[in-house]
């Protein structure tokens, strides 16, 4: 039986990987370090999921709507529910494995977070992510020991072979040998967000380097609603990165303020009295660039965490408290942290139907590196889920593909051991962020279009060229779209116009040149379709 | 603030290895070693002696302490290059791999003993994880384990192809053991005493390593209770 080939192996990877070895099927778990370096454990705050253990009523169809909201109406609503619908279902699982979810009188708790008025987030402290990975790779060890999962823990894929244009496989580089050869057989790319696309600008891992989706796109993959960045709200600078505060910190009571005319002003709070402090990321960041730019306000916002109770340091914060006191020398149950607006999550990536399949038959894509759920923006506490949960649905489906007749061809090694230069990666983070702030223009963008271009030239390394590509792609999304719609914000089209664009953004090189088309949303089937 | 840097370097093919100093400008005191690995080799290298030089090979992944990735020797004492500032190391910082590991080339080694101990004392949950109230905080506490292998570093009773298999198993068997119950808490508690309690030395050189804060006494200490003292205990 041919094995499947699973690349990176987070929190997606895992998914896939012991979805396939539970229904006794054999695959490869590809990654460049081991899973404690995954990104995965670098996810704080936690995990959503309608448990209804809060005694508010919550419900798996509340959980729906306020992700559909969330994303400003962009997702696919079947994909929607069906991830809503299994939260319950992976979070109990993930409990009976050994995560050690935050437990009050006998039963799992869940705390606040935003975009959604009731709680619905299961979290281990603020360590959500590194708790569920330690418990996933320990369940994925079993299938390893009984061979039905092959760790290549030192191994980067750089492409995938396409023959008659069905993926046979994936071209995969040994970090430790230098050799490179073709794993053949169906693919599930699992390997994460583009952070690479902005070296020293997001919280993610420098693991994530973009570099393989760039080549996937080069390919002629298609990737879709690559306008769409989250900035979250509240990430600090640090040396070589950007630092989150997770969202739990708003969700455990945390406030935001800046300075205006001498006093502190709660400005969530008095614009959004509903939610405040806990409006989706794309408002709050959004608001924050408004009071930054304001000249009557100090310039600066501030996370307000002094009226926290001791309690919920010691038990729920306390590995938040003693990092911020680490990376910046300030206890935050002091004194308020300055805070602002950083790269987080790409909503966007490889273009995936509800199965999770690519454009490509026989390529799979799951969590951030795929374009699921999410919408226009992400809901904090869903990436955890949509990685879980799209993981297991690509495994599923790749379960039942069929194997391609054609084998792997050999390919020419050589061009294998380009990198892009850190010179060019930094050149191509700078033109994008010209283009792609939290508020953008169509004049910037076609600024930024032109500025890349001129960097296309012969000189370039084809993973650079790829790269340039993928970012140039990134640009043209933002440019075709002439609204205003969740992380997407134009000073030029402030307006939200659902008539012309509440659609995907696919883009795609067609002969030779790149390609955006704006493709409908599948209607949401009856509520029966979905469930069954 | 001129620092300067020798690095341990090893090459990949034929495993020939060398110091090579550089020389690196910081006004930043609260610069990391990782942030002065990222800038040299971001640049074209040049050594201290004027002469052209491959990047440096290292890992890193999250940069904040959350992945283990980056843990060297820095002046003698195993940590996350993260995580040591510069200013905490004086003007002169030697940056050698982790010693217990195959070197893979310079400050890169391959870790994977590690993997395959865990895999050996079949260190996963059959069933259930046996969660509850009482042992909800002992099992977060050891599933932050960065499998980094700083402890293993230190550890005098710790080498590759060992029975012992040192705190980098412990830790994960501590949450094993804890949620166990019945046959499976009894053959995993002989795993325990195999690979862990009978070669572990008390040396204790592994207390305040771990650049996770893990509390090591307290792992052992529940471990041994459940796993080797299990008569003199009632759970």
């Amino acid at each position: 039986m041919e094995r499947v080939n699973i690349i990176g192996a987070g929190l997606a990877g895992l998914s896939s990987a012991i979805t396939l070895a539970k229904s006794g099927k054999p695959c490869a778990l590809i990654s460049s370090q081991a899973s404690e370096r995954a990104q995965s454990v670098m996810a704080e705050g936690g995990i959503n999921a309608a448990l209804d253990v809060m005694g508010e009523h919550d419900t798996t169809a509340e959980h729906f709507s306020d992700t559909m909201k969330g994303g400003v109406f962009l997702a696919d609503p079947n994909a929607v529910a069906g991830l809503t619908d299994g939260a319950p279902g992976i979070v109990r699982w993930l409990h009976e494995i050994g995560v050690p979810f935050q437990f009050e009188n006998g039963q799992m708790i869940q705390r606040n977070f935003g975009g959604q008025k009731k709680k619905r987030t299961a979290y281990a402290k603020s360590s959500t992510g590194k708790a569920i990975m330690t418990a996933l790779i320990d369940e994925a060890r079993k299938y390893e020991a009984a061979g039905l999962i092959e760790r290549f823990s030192h191994h980067t894929a750089v492409d995938i072979s396409v023959c008659s244009g069905h993926c046979t496989g994936v071209v995969v580089h040994d970090v430790f040998t230098g050799k490179t050869e073709i794993f053949p057989g169906n693919v599930i790319l699992a390997n994460g967000g583009l952070n690479g696309f902005f070296p020293g600008q997001t919280t993610g891992t420098t693991q994530n380097t973009g570099d393989l989706a760039a080549a996937l796109f080069a390919r002629g993959m298609e990737f879709a609603d690559l306008e769409f960045i989250q900035y979250h709200p509240t990430t600090v600078q640090i040396h070589g990165k950007r630092m989150l505060i997770s969202e739990a910190a708003r969700g455990e009571g945390g406030r935001l303020f800046t300075e205006r005319s001498g006093s502190r002003w709660y400005f969530m709070e008095e614009l959004y009295p509903e939610l405040g402090n806990l409006m989706p990321r794309d408002v709050i960041s959004r608001e924050m660039f408004k009071v930054i730019h304001d000249p009557e306000c100090g310039g600066q916002v501030y996370l307000d965490m002094t009226g926290l109770p001791q309690e919920t340091w010691k038990h729920k914060l306390s590995d938040m408290r003693a990092e911020i006191i680490d990376y910046l020398g300030i206890d935050p149950v002091e004194k308020p942290v300055a805070v602002s607006p950083g790269i987080h999550f790409f909503m966007g990536g490889i273009y995936v139907n509800e199965k999770h399949e690519t454009s490509i038959p026989g390529a799979y894509a799951a969590g951030e590196c795929a374009c699921q759920y999410h919408g226009a923006n992400r809901l904090g506490g869903n990436s955890m889920l949509g990685a879980m949960y799209g993981g297991r649905t690509a495994a599923q489906n790749a379960l039942t593909a069929p194997e391609s007749s054609e084998t792997a061809k050999v390919i020419q090694a050589d061009c294998i051991k380009d990198q892009a230069r850190p010179s060019a990666a930094k050149e191509l983070c700078d033109i994008l962020l010209s283009g792609l702030g939290i508020i953008r223009s169509g004049k910037d963008i076609t600024a930024a279009i032109m500025e890349l271009e001129k960097t296309l030239t012969s000189s370039v390394s084809k993973p650079e060229r790829d790269r340039i590509l993928l970012g140039k792609a990134m640009l043209m999304s933002a440019l075709e779209r002439r609204e205003s719609r969740g992380a997407h914000t134009r000073s030029d089209f402030p307006q939200r116009d659902d008539e012309e664009f509440r659609r995907t953004t696919v883009a795609c090189i067609k002969n030779g040149s790149i390609s955006i088309e704006m493709r409908s949303i599948p209607k949401r089937r009856t509520e029966d379709a979905v469930h069954a | 603030m001129q620092f300067t840097l020798e690095i341990h370097r090893c090459t990949r093919e034929d495993k020939r290895r060398y110091v090579q100093t550089f020389l690196y400008s910081s006004d930043n005191s609260s610069e990391t070693i990782a942030t002065a690995l990222t800038n040299l080799n971001s640049t074209p290298l040049t050594d201290i002696s004027g002469n052209t030089a491959a990047p440096i090979v290292w890992q890193c992944s999250c940069l904040q302490k959350k992945c283990g990735a980056c843990a060297m020797v820095i002046n003698g004492r195993p940590g996350l290059a993260c995580a040591r500032k510069l200013s905490e190391c004086g003007n002169v910082v030697r940056i050698e791999p982790l010693h217990k590991f195959p070197v893979v080339e310079d400050l890169m080694v391959d870790r994977s003993v590690m993997q395959e101990n865990l895999k050996m004392m079949k260190l996963w949950f059959d069933k259930s994880a046996g969660l509850t109230e009482k042992n909800t905080e002992i099992s977060y506490e050891a599933s932050r384990c960065l499998q980094c292998g700083c402890c293993l570093e230190v550890c005098p009773n710790f080498a590759p192809g060992g029975t012992f298999t040192g705190m980098a198993a412990a830790v994960p068997m501590t949450r094993l053991l804890s949620g166990l119950s019945g046959e499976e808490r009894k053959s995993a508690s002989k795993m325990y005493d195999k690979h862990v309690f009978e070669g572990c030395g008390k040396s204790l050189a592994c207390r305040n390593i771990c650049p996770a804060r893990i509390d090591t006494d307290k792992m052992l200490v529940n471990s041994n209770a459940i796993a080797i003292w299990k008569k003199f205990f009632s759970r």
